[in-house]
């Protein structure tokens, strides 16, 4: 464990001495008001919990159909990898691709990264190559847009209401749910509580 | 007393952005953290060529991605090719107005306005300039959090693509609009990622007392 004497704000640089936080606390920059950061309450455990809700969420939302049309007497249901294969087979390669990206491989990537941290942690054992891990998930945090997902599903359910008859599918309502799970365990997971237990490389 | 807030690297100190350790500032390029083995910069290398060279891009592609058809209807009855503004339009007349506000919101106001937010950070950051320091901040803060937003119509038309094609009824396709499009987007979260914030407030703020 080390002690940090010094911090420095990632957003304006400011030098500073880290605050103590009770906790649930958040500290903020006293330049900019950036968060610098928070101290949630047994984050380690939340995390675990709501990472393990959403992945069971997750694996529902890609198995099952997002909705279903349907049309006279026949009924059609895509799920989400069906139609990102659907805009790739039609000829749109980055679009299928970027789809894909967004909303399967790195929200799957996020959750599988937490899993391999936190199991471990739970018992106390730093597993290897945390490091990278927690750079990982740092960049790719903005790439992974479950929420608007869900919104662009309400949106289509809307416009495709006028043509045919529109049943919501069992991925909808996991994909809801996912939404507010990852986000939660986004809040509450604490990396710099992980980045302090890591070794410095004396200089 | 020190007459101005210290940042770190006017002490010498470089701040890992991945974890957040300080560390005495080493002028080899090839320095990384102790901690946790990331590359050390002062401040991210050739930010502003960068923002600016993707700015530049995301303007010139936002004009074919409004203009441009994004969805391609197709039926027995009728054909019809959806821009982003037609899209909106639909949905205001159709009767689900926040629906409509929501999607130009997210699609027209939004990657717009990042651009013009953007261009703002890159130019005073440019002239080392020390105005309003705080809401630029809190702009480019904006900027970052808002960025994904505009993929929403990217994915309305996947879903619409995916779910509509029986073959005799009807079939909706993407059209060439959507790419563009989608590429504005991403484009302009690079931008925003490129940008370093510090730089805002790395110009020493005048002595004016």
């Amino acid at each position: 464990m080390i002690d940090e004497h010094l911090i420095a704000c990632h957003e304006c640089d400011l030098l500073l001495r880290p605050p103590q936080l009770e906790p649930g606390g958040v500290a903020r920059c006293p330049r900019c008001n950036a968060t610098l950061f928070a101290a949630p309450q047994n984050s380690q455990e939340r995390t675990l919990a709501f990472t393990l809700g959403a992945t069971i969420l997750f694996l529902l939302a890609n198995f099952f159909p997002i909705m279903g049309l349907q049309i006279g007497g026949t009924e059609i249901t895509c799920t989400l990898t069906g139609a990102a294969l659907e805009l790739y087979n039609d000829g749109m390669h980055t679009l299928g691709i970027l789809v894909m990206i967004t909303t399967v491989i790195v929200p799957a990537t996020q959750l599988l990264i937490m899993l391999y941290m936190l199991l471990p942690l739970s018992l106390g054992i730093m597993p290897p190559r945390v490091p990278d891990l927690l750079r990982m998930l740092q960049l790719l945090r903005p790439w992974s847009m479950v929420e608007v997902f869900m919104l662009g599903i309400l949106v289509s359910l809307t416009k495709l209401a006028a043509m045919a008859t529109v049943i919501p599918g069992i991925a909808l309502w996991s994909f809801a749910l996912l939404m507010l799970l990852m986000t939660a365990a986004f809040s509450v997971f604490d990396a710099r509580q992980i980045w302090r237990q890591l070794p410095v490389e004396g200089r | 007393m020190k007459p101005h807030p210290a940042s770190a690297a006017a002490q010498g100190l470089l701040n890992c952005h991945s974890c957040g350790l300080l560390s005495k500032n080493v002028p080899n390029a090839s320095d990384r953290c102790p901690r946790c083995g990331t590359h050390l910069h002062m401040r991210k290398p050739n930010s502003l060529t960068r923002t600016w060279a993707l700015l530049i891009a995301a303007f010139i592609l936002y004009i074919p991605a409004n203009l441009l058809p994004v969805m391609h209807t197709a039926s027995i009855i009728y054909e019809e090719d959806d821009t982003i503004m037609s899209g909106v339009i639909y949905l205001w007349t159709s009767g689900s107005w926040p629906l409509a506000i929501l999607v130009f919101c997210a699609s027209v106001t939004v990657p717009l306005a990042k651009l013009i937010a953007l261009t703002i950070l890159a130019i005073t950051a440019q002239r080392k300039s020390t105005w309003r320091q705080q809401e630029r901040t809190k702009l480019y803060r904006m900027v970052e959090f808002v960025g994904r937003w505009s993929m929403l119509d990217i994915f309305v038309v996947a879903l619409m693509v995916g779910l509509v094609h029986f073959q005799s009824l009807a079939t909706i396709s993407a059209g060439p609009g959507a790419l563009a499009f989608a590429s504005v987007v991403v484009i302009t979260m690079f931008a925003a990622m490129s940008f370093d914030p510090r730089l805002i407030w790395d110009p020493e703020p005048k002595d004016d007392d």
